[in-house]
């Protein structure tokens, strides 16, 4: 190695040394190229979502314009088959996918954290019940449960919401419970027993924040999983209900073949949107991965 | 003066696929107030069995099935897990082997050490990490205040044991159990850390079992000693006489182990042929039978413990005897 090489590991060491594991996890999580383009693609396309009140043309809900017509400089992506402008409408459906994503993966997440802790911490009967009802959940064909969920209940957004955040928890939990069954026989967690810290402090203090790296990458997955089952439930006419626009039920205009072969102004950006969403939060899961395992040490 | 721990019959026992094994088996000892009380035994004698059946902190899979276990003359086998963190971490704590794997890998030391005394003394969170730092002082930690912000990985295993020790002395406990504290670091290290560990044990008048293989540490800090053997406690003495006059052939050997610094450059590091049992508890007799050089028929029914001058107790039939022969 040339001595100029090994000036510039030293330096680039020393850069390293005082920085905290936040700034290590971004560091690293800067080196994936695509997953830095998806973060900014996706930041574009939230606040955009975030903001379609005061960005959008027109009302997405109301009839602006003549039927079904091609895209023009008043229409940037034309209109539906009613009138109403197709732009508008996919800035709130945005809103509606996103929100039904986080929304889902938040509620899926606080069942599968907290059953999984207790299986795992606790063991045994407890243990074995909880994960009998998991298993039982997960062999389900969950699609048939949805769409009996959805047949019983009103659709409609928070339906849709609650049946997607009660069906997704069980991989989570099973990743909980995996992680905990090693950290709860690990020193630091006897330890704390022997310094008499209470049991809430030793779950939720000692082995939750070691098992929040896993939970985050899974999660990320699970949000866009949850956006793909409300475009197919909404498809399906089983999700969001119109006028409401989501991405799922602008996309089921699809369903009728003069659409699908002579508007895809209509079907085209909705699909491309959910497929450009789903892939971004994929690559910014992959990239978490990475950037959260302590083990990988590559400095390139 | 009533003893502050005093463990009596205990006896653990693991169940796996292959039946049940008891590993410590009836052991028998008290610790007083302000001593230090070591327990010897190679590996796979029951030690740290013994340690966490103490604390009550058994993996799944073993129990104890036998004895009581007195701290200051309550019985911690018949309390709740509830009642039993009032006692740990105040009263009683431990000092593990591995130091880096004893620390939560995710939080500074300092967040670790003024959480304990938060919760324990009730503290406000200023005041705690004041006490903190004191105590990270008080251990021999360099550049106290800086230590606190770090993380238990980047730290050496030196410090990182006196991380540990800092967050177990953190409450003032009465008694603290140290199970091999300083078999992970280097010698130099061992023997600085171990004599303030002996210091502060002496300035805050803790007792403290201190469990290890080392005899040369032994003969530093012990008061009395228990050696033990495949589960059972097989000979306890003062240190003094212990080291002048085992009584017990396996602790002769034990000793007889240690290479002295003025041995003969041809001497040979001394052994004791063969290992611990794996499956003691059946073994009709006298355990140590089988590796005895001075092992006669009537060792393999003996089973008492035989009490000489001075609290000296030794569990071997032919005690006086084998010394001649």
């Amino acid at each position: 190695m040339t001595n100029h090489n090994k000036k510039m590991q030293i330096q680039i060491a020393n850069e390293y040394k005082n920085e905290n594991y936040r700034q290590t996890v971004w560091r690293r999580f800067k080196h994936h190229k695509l997953a830095g383009i998806s973060l900014i693609v996706l930041v574009l396309l939230c606040s955009a979502a975030l903001l379609a009140p005061w960005i959008a043309p027109y009302p997405p809900d109301e009839i602006v314009g003549s039927f079904a017509s091609a895209p023009s400089k008043d229409f940037w992506l034309g209109t539906d088959q009613i009138g109403r402008d197709v732009f508008s409408r996919l800035l709130y459906a945005m809103r509606i996918s996103l929100l039904v994503g986080l929304m889902a993966t938040l509620i899926s997440t606080v069942i599968g954290v907290l059953l999984g802790l207790i299986a795992g911490y606790f063991g045994g009967v407890i243990d074995m019940v909880i994960m009998r009802f998991t298993d039982m959940i997960m062999s389900f064909p969950y699609i048939l449960l949805v769409l009996v969920a959805a047949s019983i209940f009103k659709p409609g957004l928070w339906t849709i919401i609650l049946i997607l955040g009660f069906v997704d928890w069980p991989g989570i939990a099973r990743l909980v419970r995996g992680n905990v069954l090693n950290l709860r026989e690990s020193n630091f967690v006897k330890s704390s027993i022997v310094a008499g810290m209470p049991l809430r402090h030793i779950l939720f203090s000692e082995i939750l924040p070691n098992t929040v790296a896993p939970i985050l990458v899974y999660a990320t997955s699970v949000v866009a999983l949850s956006i793909l089952d409300e475009a197919a439930l909404s498809f399906l006419g089983m999700g969001v209900q119109p006028p409401t626009a989501s991405l799922g039920n602008m996309l089921n205009g699809a369903q009728s073949l003069t659409v699908l072969t002579k508007q895809p102004w209509l079907w085209v950006p909705p699909g491309f949107l959910i497929i450009i969403v789903v892939i971004a939060i994929n690559f910014i899961g992959d990239a978490l991965r990475d950037a959260l395992d302590p083990t990988t040490r590559k400095e390139k | 003066m009533s003893h502050i721990l005093e463990v009596k019959g205990l006896t653990t026992a693991f169940t796996g696929d292959y039946g049940t094994d008891i590993t410590v088996d009836h052991v028998d000892f008290y610790v007083d107030r302000g001593e230090v009380v070591c327990i010897v035994g190679e590996s796979g004698c029951g030690k740290s069995v013994t340690s966490l059946s103490i604390m009550g902190l058994l993996n799944r899979g073993g129990a104890v099935i036998d004895g009581s276990v007195l701290f200051d003359g309550k019985n911690l086998l018949g309390l709740t897990e509830k009642e039993l963190d009032e006692i740990r971490g105040n009263r009683m704590t431990m000092i593990f082997q591995d130091p880096l794997t004893s620390l939560n890998p995710v939080f500074t030391i300092g967040s670790q050490i003024t959480e304990s005394i938060r919760i324990h003394q009730k503290l406000e969170k200023e005041e705690s990490r004041k006490r903190a730092i004191q105590i990270l002082q008080k251990v021999g930690m360099p550049d106290a205040e800086a230590a606190m912000k770090k993380y238990p990985h980047t730290l050496s295993g030196g410090m990182r044991q006196r991380a540990m020790i800092a967050m177990a002395l953190s409450c003032q406990p009465a008694l603290i159990i140290a199970d091999e504290p300083t078999t992970a670091l280097d010698v130099t290290i061992q023997a600085q850390i171990m004599k303030q560990l002996q210091e502060l044990q002496k300035e805050l008048g803790m007792a403290m079992i201190l469990i290890t293989h080392d005899i040369g540490l032994v003969a530093r800090m012990a008061d009395r000693v228990y050696v033990m053997y495949a589960g059972q406690m097989i000979e306890h003495a003062q240190v003094k006489d212990l080291f002048l006059a085992p009584k017990h052939p396996y602790t002769k050997a034990l000793l007889a182990t240690v290479p002295g610094i003025y041995d003969s450059p041809e001497r040979k590091l001394a052994s004791i042929t063969g290992v611990v049992p794996e499956k003691y508890d059946t073994i009709q007799g006298c355990r140590f039978a089988d590796r005895c050089p001075y092992m006669k028929e009537k060792c393999l029914t003996y089973e008492d413990n035989e009490i000489l001058e001075n609290g000296h107790e030794v569990r071997c039939c032919r005690v006086g005897e084998w010394e001649a022969s």
